[in-house]
């Protein structure tokens, strides 16, 4: 068996109890092995990505247990480019949580962030649906106390909206499964896939149910509409560098759409066809739609950042919801893309709130705010979808891939339109803040001066900061320059994940 | 048998719906606790009702046994939901500790409040 499938989840499993119990007085030490972790599980992603792309479906049989009665990880496409944007992802934002000392606010910020990590890369790689629900555990146990990290009332209320909503969330996993162990079986995804098509027609009442209660949790996790109200509370009261991380745990939702409904009750399964993709379309079309009203709408930096989370997750939810396999590769490379932009302009608010406080109005200007305009100029034409960076090709990808559909007219307008509005909404943001500010300065209004002394100034290491932005942005441009390999890669993900027949095998068929 | 399990569940799931609907964070808190108690009865039903059945199988003699696997995962779930309540105590406790308030509900006052700054 190939151990390389396991290592993303052992090296944080091992990594965090070990900053929590040799390291917890040393925060320097806790730095250096929390970016060396990051950097190990990179080459890690790496190596497993590479070993993937050939189009072998591996699988890893823990305790060595064959495959229907023990608990599987399986490294196929899919999975192995989820964990690689995840340690992609978790690079700039370890460092930017170093230079701007969000890690000494409270305790055991590096602990909390490597069992994140763990959490969501045992989510891409399980085989098991059981396994996955408590891996989503883990990230979301890691996540409260990200969350919460560094107190303060309002974060702490937020932090219970959160958590409650989430329990709740975890429950219904739970009946879902329960409904789906009791009609097929079996919890093994590849199983329960063999399982399901078996199924007598005329005994799939249960199995709707429980694939529509599944598919409501998987909701809930990507933050779809009308399940999303957890997520601009909690984005925008978490710590920002944490709300870049939680980028990717809307995604994990996006993944397990992608997983459980191509493989289990795909497309050609009688008793689910048509279910899901009925359901996904509106709601990922009025996730959008809502998003950017949003982002149009808030007051609040943060906010509207998050706002600009659930926008993109309407995005790739409309091209998830298609279930082609064009459709699905321009997903894929808009999930890269939506994750690396919303956590960049993340981080670009963080930096405008550690200087200047989060509201959108017109204050005094701010140390280098020619840089980070500059940052949040190049987050917003990425999220937006404008020329040249990937939201565009990313967005262009998804109405192509749509052009068939028999809701054309309504994605098309939806996209073009929430496009636009984004725009209006990022440059509005934009320009209250950083152009504004000069008039500001011009004529300072009485209560900025006030306001002066609240704001003490940002004792951070902005070098280290602005070079994990910019690996952000470096991210993205990469994105756009290599958009043929990554396509490539993407179109071949979405081949393999429409012919669950080597996965099934590969996984039942018993690898050695 | 059937019509009482089936019906504990249900209620569980009512009494605790009713409950996570309140505005205060303890009733909210007690509603999930129902809600995963619910859960837990209902796990045990996917594997089919058995009585006085043993959870192995006995390879000497064709005796009735019950579906071991529901219970193993009741028993991961009743950890997990017993860990996360626990957090959530805390989370809501340190919450109303910092705004002497403990609805559930982001008051007025804490969204005109920049959100994640401390002072």
């Amino acid at each position: 068996m190939n151990h390389w499938i396991v290592a993303p989840i052992v090296l944080p499993a091992i990594l965090a109890p070990f900053i929590i119990m040799v390291l917890r007085y040393h925060l320097d030490l806790q730095r250096i092995f929390s970016v060396a972790g990051v950097v190990g599980l990179l080459g890690i992603a790496l190596t497993i990505t590479a070993q993937a792309s050939g189009g072998d479906i591996q699988v890893y049989e823990l305790g060595n247990w064959p495959a229907p009665f023990g608990i599987v990880m399986v490294l196929d496409r899919l999975s192995a480019m989820m964990v690689l944007l995840t340690a992609l992802l978790a690079l700039p934002i370890v460092l930017y949580a170093i230079a701007s000392g969000w890690d000494e606010r409270g305790k055991h910020f590096h602990a909390l962030f490597h069992f994140q990590l763990m959490g969501v890369c045992g989510a891409f790689l399980t085989g098991d649906a059981f396994n996955l629900f408590v891996f989503f555990e883990v990230l979301l146990i890691a996540s409260y106390g990200l969350m919460t990290h560094g107190g303060g009332a309002v974060r702490l209320k937020a932090g219970v909206q959160y958590v409650a909503y989430n329990l709740l969330g975890s429950t219904l996993f739970l009946f879902a499964l329960g409904t789906l162990y009791g009609v097929t079986g079996t919890l093994n995804m590849a199983d329960m896939a063999v399982r399901v098509a078996e199924l007598p027609a005329d005994d799939t009442a249960l199995l709707r149910v429980g694939a529509v209660l599944l598919l409501l949790v998987f909701c809930i996790k990507a933050a779809v509409l009308p399940l999303h109200f957890w997520l601009p509370a909690s984005y925008a009261n978490a710590p920002l560098p944490v709300a870049a991380l939680f980028a990717i745990m809307t995604k994990v939702g996006a993944y397990s759409i992608l997983r459980m409904y191509t493989l289990g009750f795909g497309p050609e399964v009688e008793a689910t066809q048509g279910l899901v993709g009925a359901w996904l379309q509106p709601a990922a079309l009025v996730t959008l739609a809502v998003g950017v009203i949003g982002i149009l709408g808030t007051q609040h930096i943060a906010r509207m950042v998050a706002f600009c989370a659930i926008a993109s997750m309407g995005t790739l939810l409309i091209a998830i919801s298609l279930f082609t396999e064009t459709a699905t590769a321009a997903a894929l490379y808009y999930i890269y893309h939506s994750t690396l932009a919303t956590a960049l302009l993340f981080l670009v608010a963080d930096l405008v709130m550690e200087r200047q406080g989060g509201s959108i109005e017109p204050k005094t200007p701010m140390p280098q705010s020619g840089l980070i305009s500059a940052l949040f100029f190049v987050g917003a034409i990425a999220l937006a979808g404008m020329p040249p960076l990937s939201g565009f090709i990313g967005k262009l990808l998804v109405l192509d891939a749509s052009r068939d559909a028999p809701d054309a007219n309504a994605i098309w307008a939806v996209v073009l339109i929430g496009s636009f509005v984004t725009i209006v909404g990022l440059a509005r943001a934009g320009s209250l803040i950083f152009w504004k500010s000069h008039d500001a300065e011009h004529n300072p209004a009485p209560e900025e001066d006030e306001e002066a002394p609240a704001l003490p100034a940002p004792e951070l290491n902005a070098g280290l900061a602005f070079t994990s932005v910019f690996g952000l942005v470096l991210g993205l441009v990469m994105l756009t320059l290599f958009a043929g390999p990554a396509l490539n890669y993407a179109g071949k993900t979405a081949e393999q994940l429409f012919t669950p027949e080597h996965y099934i095998s590969a996984v039942l068929g018993g690898e050695e | 048998m059937e019509a009482l399990v089936a019906s504990a569940v249900g209620i569980l799931t009512a009494a605790g719906i009713f409950l996570i609907l309140r505005r205060r964070t303890f009733p909210v808190i007690l509603g999930l606790s129902l809600i995963t108690y619910a859960v837990n009865v209902f796990l045990f039903a996917t594997g089919r009702l058995a009585l006085d059945a043993p959870a192995v199988l006995n390879k000497y003699e064709d005796v009735p046994y019950t579906d071991p696997l529901p219970q193993a995962l009741v028993l991961t779930a009743i950890v997990i939901s017993f860990g996360m309540t626990a957090v959530i105590v805390m989370i809501a406790l340190s919450a109303y500790l910092s705004s002497k308030d403990d609805h559930i509900d982001m008051t007025a006052q804490d969204s005109v409040d920049a959100p994640g700054e401390d002072a």
